[in-house]
C-alpha cells in the first residue's frame, strides 16, 4: 500500500505553496518532513488530509484517486501544532469522538479510547475537560484521538513545537514507541527541528519554498546534503559556508586563508567553489583570526558568532566562557571535514560519513 | 489589618451597589400594595405598621372593563411575540453568522465585513425611519395589528443583533476545530451541529438574551403597529395611565413586566461564565 503524490501544485497570488511535489509514502513507515517556516510542509499535510485542494497534480492511495474523497471519508488522522481538542467534551469523549462518527458502538468506542489513553499516560484524566490539562497533556489527548482511529494515514504537523523543551524531549522519546504500533499506517511528521527529524524518521524529506529539495535516509541526507540550502536546513546550527577556490593544490578561502586539499577533494579540478563546514568542525585555537560579534551561552556550550577575513561563521565551544564583543579569537578549520558545493549550490564532494557510525 | 480593611471596603461597596439595584424593587413592591392614601403619606415601607396593604393595585391588572386594564392577554401576546421572534432570529442569525465567519463571500467590492456592517447598519437608523416602511408593508400584507406581523418586524430588528454577536463568537473559535471535526468523520453540517454549536452555547445565550430583552421591552413598534386586536405588554402598561397616575397598579405591572427577564437572567447566568470554553477560544 502506498500513497502516491504526483506533481502536486498549489499557488496563492503567484507564490508557490507547493510546487510540483512528487513523493511516494509506504505503509508502515515514518516520514519526517523537515523545512523552515513557510516551506510548504503544512500545506502538503493539509492537501493530503483534504483540507486544501491542489490546483495541479494527483494524489492516489492504493491506486485510487484520493482527491475525489471529501475530508470526512479519507480515513486520515491529524495532530496540529496547536492543541486542538473539543472543549465541550471530556477527555474520554474527545478520544472516542472519531470512533463514534465511524459507527463504532458506544461501549466499544469508550473501551478503545480508554486503552489508548492508558497507553499514552492519561488513564486518570478521562473525565477532565481538555482546558483543565497542561499543554503537554492536551497534546497527548489530541494524539490519542488521532491514534485511536487506526487511520491509514497519520499526519502530525509539528506536534511538539508549542511544548517546552523538557516535555518536547520526553514526548519525542515516547513517540518512537507509540508509532511502533502503527504498522498499518503511513505516518508523516513535519518539523523545523533537524534533531527531531533525524531521530524520529525512517525517511527524511527536506522541503524549501514549496519544493522537495532532498529525500533519503536521515543520516544519508545529513552526511551528504544535496545542496547548500539543504545543508543550512539540516544542520543545527546551519552549516557555515565560505567562498573560495581550489588553486595549485590548495584550498584558497576568501581573505587569503590557505588549507591543504584533503584526500576526499583530491579529484576536484581547479576552480571556484563554495565550501561548507559544520560548527563542530571549526575549533578554537588555530591560526585564523576572527572577531567576536556575539557570544551566547547554551547549556554547557558557548556559541560564538565570528567575523573574519574568510566571512561570518558560527563556532560551538564546549564549556562556558565569556568573550567580550570585538575581541579577537583564533580558530582552526578541519580540511578533512569540508563539504564542497558548486557555485550554484549543488553538492560536489562530501567528507567520509561520521554521523551514525558504530562505536 | 490590611485584609480586614480591604474586606470592609469591599463589602461596603457591594452593599451600596446592591442598594441601588434592590431598593427600587423594594419601593415598587411596597407601592404596589398601597392605595392613593398610602402613597401620599410619605415614604413608608413596613405594611400594617406604616400603611394598610391593599391588593387593589394588582386586581386592576386582571380586571376587565370599568376601572381595570386586563394585562393577561397582552402579557401572553408579548411572550409569544418575543420568544417567537427571538428563537427565529437566533436560528437564522447563528447560521448567517457561521457563514460570515467561516466562508469568504465576494460580490464586486462587497466583502464579508461589508455584509456584516450591512446587518448592523439596520440598527444604526433611528426607529422612526423604519416605522413608516414597516407600517406600509404590514398594511400591504394585511398584517397590521397582528401577532404574526409583529413577529416579522421583530425578526427584522433582532436578526442583526443575533448575527453580530454570533459572528464575533464564531470568529473566536479556532477554525482548526471545524477542520478537526471533519477529519474525525463529520461532514460540514455535522461539524457545525456536533462541535461548533455546543461550543457556542455562551454566545447563543448572550445573543438570545439581547433578543429577549429588546423584544420584551420594545414599546415603539408595538405601539405603532397595533391598534385594538393585538396589544403588547408595554403598550398595555402605558394605557394604565389615566388622568390620575395609579402608582400602585403601575408598580405591580412593572414588577410583573420585569419578572420574566429576572428569571431568565438567573437561569442562564451559569452559561455566561465562559470558563468551560477556555482552550477553544484564542
Amino acid at each position: 500500500m502506498s500513497l502516491l503524490v504526483q506533481n502536486l501544485g498549489i499557488w496563492v497570488d503567484g507564490v508557490a505553496h507547493l510546487s510540483d511535489i512528487s513523493l511516494e509514502f509506504q505503509q508502515g513507515r515514518l516520514y519526517t518532513i523537515l523545512g523552515q517556516t513557510l516551506s510548504g510542509k503544512t500545506t502538503l499535510l493539509r492537501t493530503i488530509a483534504g483540507l486544501q485542494s491542489p490546483q495541479k497534480g494527483t494524489l492516489t492511495l492504493h491506486g485510487q484517486d484520493f482527491l475525489e474523497l471529501p475530508v470526512w471519508k479519507r480515513r486520515v488522522a491529524m495532530v496540529y501544532q496547536q492543541f486542538i481538542n473539543y472543549p465541550h467534551l471530556d477527555v474520554l469523549a474527545n478520544v472516542a469522538f472519531p470512533l463514534l462518527r465511524a459507527g463504532v458502538p458506544r461501549a466499544e468506542a469508550r473501551q478503545r479510547a480508554r486503552e489508548i489513553l492508558g497507553k499514552i499516560g492519561l488513564a486518570n484524566f478521562e473525565n477532565r475537560r481538555p482546558s483543565t490539562l497542561s499543554g503537554g497533556q492536551q497534546q497527548r489527548v489530541a494524539l490519542a484521538r488521532a491514534l485511536v482511529k487506526r487511520a491509514e494515514i497519520l499526519l502530525l504537523d509539528e506536534p511538539l513545537v508549542n511544548l517546552d523543551y523538557k516535555l518536547r524531549e520526553q514526548l519525542r522519546d515516547e513517540f518512537q514507541n507509540i508509532f511502533a504500533g502503527q504498522d498499518d499506517a503511513i505516518v508523516i511528521y513535519t518539523t523545523t527541528d533537524p534533531d527531531e527529524a533525524i531521530q524520529l524518521g525512517h525517511e527524511l524529506i527536506v522541503m524549501d519554498e514549496g519544493a522537495v529539495i532532498q529525500q533519503g535516509k536521515p543520516l544519508e541526507v545529513f552526511n551528504a546534503p544535496a545542496m547548500i540550502r539543504c545543508a543550512e536546513i539540516i544542520y543545527n546550527p546551519p552549516m557555515n559556508i565560505f567562498n573560495g577556490a581550489i588553486q595549485r593544490g590548495e584550498i584558497l578561502l576568501q581573505g587569503g586563508v590557505r588549507l591543504p586539499v584533503p584526500w576526499h577533494m583530491g579529484h576536484l579540478p581547479e576552480g571556484t567553489y563554495r565550501f561548507g563546514l559544520s560548527t563542530a568542525d571549526i575549533s578554537i585555537g588555530g591560526n585564523i583570526g576572527a572577531e567576536v560579534e556575539l557570544s551566547e551561552i547554551s547549556g554547557s556550550q558557548t556559541i560564538l558568532h565570528l567575523r573574519g577575513a574568510i566571512g561570518s561563521f558560527i563556532v560551538y565551544e564546549a564549556g562556558v566562557y565569556h568573550y567580550s564583543m570585538g575581541s579577537t579569537v583564533q580558530v582552526g578549520l578541519d580540511p578533512g571535514r569540508i563539504f564542497t558545493f558548486a557555485v550554484d549550490g549543488k553538492l560536489i564532494s562530501a567528507p567520509a560519513a561520521t554521523a551514525g557510525q558504530e562505536r | 489589618m490590611m485584609r480586614t480593611t480591604y474586606l470592609l471596603l469591599k463589602y461596603t461597596a457591594i452593599l451600596i451597589w446592591s442598594s441601588f439595584v434592590v431598593l427600587p424593587f423594594l419601593w415598587a413592591l411596597t407601592t404596589s400594595f398601597k392605595t392613593a392614601h398610602g402613597i401620599t403619606s410619605g415614604a413608608t415601607y413596613i405594611p400594617w405598621l406604616q400603611y394598610e396593604p391593599s391588593l387593589e393595585g394588582w386586581k386592576v391588572l386582571v380586571r376587565t372593563g370599568g376601572a381595570g386594564i386586563n394585562i393577561v392577554q397582552p402579557y401572553i401576546s408579548s411572550m409569544v411575540v418575543t420568544v417567537g421572534a427571538s428563537l427565529i432570529s437566533l436560528a437564522l442569525g447563528t447560521l448567517a453568522a457561521y457563514g460570515l465567519s467561516r466562508f469568504t463571500y465576494r460580490l464586486g467590492f462587497i466583502k464579508n465585513s461589508d455584509i456584516r456592517f450591512f446587518f448592523i447598519s439596520q440598527r444604526i437608523m433611528p426607529p422612526i425611519v423604519l416605522a413608516i416602511p414597516f407600517f406600509l408593508m404590514l398594511q400591504y400584507f394585511g398584517l397590521l395589528d397582528s401577532i404574526i406581523g409583529l413577529i416579522i418586524v421583530y425578526i427584522a430588528l433582532l436578526l442583526p443583533i443575533a448575527t453580530w454577536v454570533m459572528v464575533d463568537f464564531f470568529n473566536n473559535i479556532l477554525r482548526e476545530i471545524d477542520e478537526m471535526a471533519t477529519i474525525d468523520g463529520c461532514n460540514p453540517i455535522g461539524a457545525f451541529f456536533r462541535v461548533i454549536l455546543p461550543n457556542s452555547l455562551p454566545g447563543i445565550v448572550v445573543a438570545g438574551l439581547f433578543c429577549l430583552i429588546f423584544g420584551w421591552n420594545d414599546f415603539f413598534f408595538a405601539f405603532i403597529l397595533t391598534f385594538t386586536k393585538t396589544q403588547l405588554l408595554p403598550v398595555a402598561v402605558v394605557a394604565l395611565n389615566s388622568s390620575v397616575t395609579p402608582w400602585w397598579s403601575l408598580s405591580a405591572s412593572a414588577l410583573v413586566s420585569v419578572a420574566p427577564l429576572v428569571i431568565i437572567a438567573f437561569v442562564v447566568e451559569r452559561f455566561l461564565s465562559s470558563g468551560n470554553m477556555a482552550g477553544a477560544i484564542r
